[in-house]
């Protein structure tokens, strides 16, 4: 049920992005998630794709600093209060989101988000006992 | 082991006669071959050798500043005829036009034979490879090292700087056991080994002459830590001949000065003073055998510290500290005098961090600032910029007890900071540029 994140050290200067995105597309591999905070020199690139593995090796061999991390997708549909029950769930738990950010779902009608939890193995049986939709890993990659 | 060993444990009465007799000549040379010394030594009233009644009666002797050079170039400081030099060496001209070294035929057996001390000092023996990485050209260092080696009779392979890939193979298929590098290329060349992914095995390294830069402790233990050898240092200025004139012995507790052939002493760098025993200021040397450029008193604008208890090893030369640094590298910031080389035992071992740095230093408001750059290498730190703000507030903590100052850290990607094959030129000034 985890899916693997990608983390990038990007130093913040103009075409540091493009020059990973590049790194990858010579690779054929595809970014189904993408988020990247602003600090004032630094950021840190996290993204989703179809072929971790092969994304990890060649952005390494490239020079960069990465790393694998353990994450969450989930599903939900696409009406007020749903993504509110989700963070319900993990709330009533004890569990803290450290970040999370939203992507596009191809499933009409519906709404996914990629989430980091404090807990990541027990949130999954949190979330399925609360009949939240968790998104297997190929599914995401295959997008 | 010794190269020489009569002289390198000649007893400290019998080695002060001795510097004492060659001083006097040397003043008398100089005085009488030198018309730049005929006039500083006649307007110091020291008109022959025989006004020099004991070795501290040296601090009457005017020194010579790296500008007497330059203002002397290229040949004005030749106290022989030209067609006595065979051999013209430069400095690398770090902080400005390169000075000359020109050398006579004894000049250079002198020079191999001080190499040798200071390697067979070190460890290295006959049956030693050595590859030496310095560039070749006219820096002292690759030849310096280059023909003291030889004279042990070790295996020479004059392989320069770059082309790390090449390097790397000599290392593996000559059975390179010896290194002669600058300590930021063995660091550079260390880095490259681990990426290369050979196992350890595949190399017989085993000793590193490391020298023309400083090194701190802590950088020598990375490099020690990657290449697998031991790591020495040794020391010279193109203005008194090249490498050789110190450098450690295996014990490594301070750097053996051939003293029989140049004389140290240390000075208050302002006053120009010379100060007790034990006292760190700058290092000033006078050579006592040079026949084709001699100097009296040269200001090396280093500062150190020397130690003249006999050492366990047996030499009883007196012994250097590492320079600190060069005053000529030392940054003011805010008034406070900052050494790269502070800042880089600092650095050098954290975690999370490479050891290669740079330090930009800019004029805001009228008031310094210093930005240290340093590569983040650890992906472990990247599940939250609370690590990496984290990291940056250690480095800066660090920094603020070493210095005593603030300074703004950067973290930048790995490998984006230059490498060098020569002499490192880590510090970036830019308080003369206009603001931006």
């Amino acid at each position: 049920m985890q899916i693997q994140q990608i983390s990038v050290f990007v130093e913040n200067k103009p075409g540091r992005l493009a020059d990973i995105t590049e790194t990858l597309a010579a690779e054929k591999v595809n970014i189904r998630a993408v988020s990247v905070a602003d600090t004032s020199d630094f950021g840190i690139l996290r993204l989703i794709v179809d072929k971790p593995q092969e994304a990890v090796r060649t952005l390494r061999q490239a020079g960069h600093t990465v790393s694998l991390t353990n994450v969450l997708a989930v599903c939900m549909e696409d009406t007020p209060g749903s993504f509110a029950r989700i963070m319900r769930v993990l709330a009533d738990h004890g569990v803290a989101v450290e970040y999370m950010y939203a992507f596009n779902c191809r499933a009409g009608g519906r709404a996914s988000v990629i989430l980091k939890v404090s807990d990541v193995e027990n949130s999954v049986a949190f979330l399925q006992k609360a009949q939240i939709e968790i998104l297997e890993p190929e599914t995401v990659y295959d997008m | 082991m010794f190269f020489q060993k009569d002289i390198e444990t000649m007893k400290r009465e019998d080695l002060e006669a001795l510097q004492l007799k060659k001083l006097r000549k040397m003043v008398d040379y100089c005085y009488n071959n030198i018309p730049f010394y005929h006039e500083r030594l006649g307007a110091a009233g020291i008109t022959s050798g025989d006004k020099i009644k004991t070795l501290s009666d040296i601090q009457y002797i005017p020194v010579t500043t790296k500008d007497d050079i330059r203002d002397n170039y290229p040949f004005g400081m030749l106290a022989v005829p030209m067609k006595k030099i065979v051999r013209i060496h430069a400095s690398s001209g770090t902080t400005g036009k390169p000075t000359v070294g020109c050398y006579t035929k004894a000049d250079l057996e002198l020079w191999s034979d001080i190499v040798a001390r200071v390697a067979v000092a070190a460890g290295a023996r006959e049956d030693d490879i050595f590859q030496i990485a310095f560039g070749y050209g006219l820096f002292t260092g690759a030849l310096g090292l280059h023909y003291g080696l030889e004279k042990i009779g070790c295996t020479v392979i004059p392989a320069s700087t770059g082309n790390t890939v090449k390097q790397m193979m000599m290392f593996r298929d000559f059975g390179v056991t010896g290194l002669v590098a600058t300590p930021s290329y063995a660091l550079y060349l260390g880095e490259c080994v681990r990426d290369a992914g050979y196992p350890m095995d595949a190399y017989k390294l085993r000793l590193g002459l490391f020298g023309s830069e400083g090194c701190t402790p802590e950088m020598r233990e990375q490099i020690e830590k990657t290449l697998h050898l031991k790591a020495t240092d040794n020391y010279g200025l193109t203005e008194l001949t090249g490498p050789g004139v110190s450098g450690e012995c295996e014990l490594r507790c301070g750097l053996h000065f051939a003293e029989d052939h140049f004389l140290p002493e240390i000075v208050d760098k302002d006053t120009l003073e010379p100060l007790p025993a034990g006292s760190t200021g700058e290092l000033v040397v006078t050579t006592l055998d040079r026949e084709g450029m001699p100097v009296l008193r040269y200001r090396t604008k280093d500062i150190t510290r020397l130690n003249y208890e006999p050492c366990a090893c047996g030499r009883t030369h007196v012994r250097m500290e590492k320079p600190m640094g060069r005053t000529d590298d030392m940054l003011i910031i805010k008034g406070v005098n900052v050494f790269p080389s502070q800042i880089e035992s600092a650095l050098v071992g954290m975690e999370g961090i490479g050891p290669h740095y740079q330090l930009v230093v800019r004029r805001k408001n009228f008031m310094d600032n210093l930005e240290v750059k340093v590569e983040l290498v650890s992906a472990d730190m990247l599940e939250s910029y609370g690590i990496l703000e984290g990291l940056r507030r250690d480095v800066h903590d660090k920094l603020k007890s070493v210095l005593g100052l603030e300074t703004k850290v950067t973290l930048v990607e790995p490998k984006s900071l230059e490498r060098f094959q020569g002499k490192a030129k880590r510090v970036l000034d830019l308080r003369n540029q206009p603001e931006q």
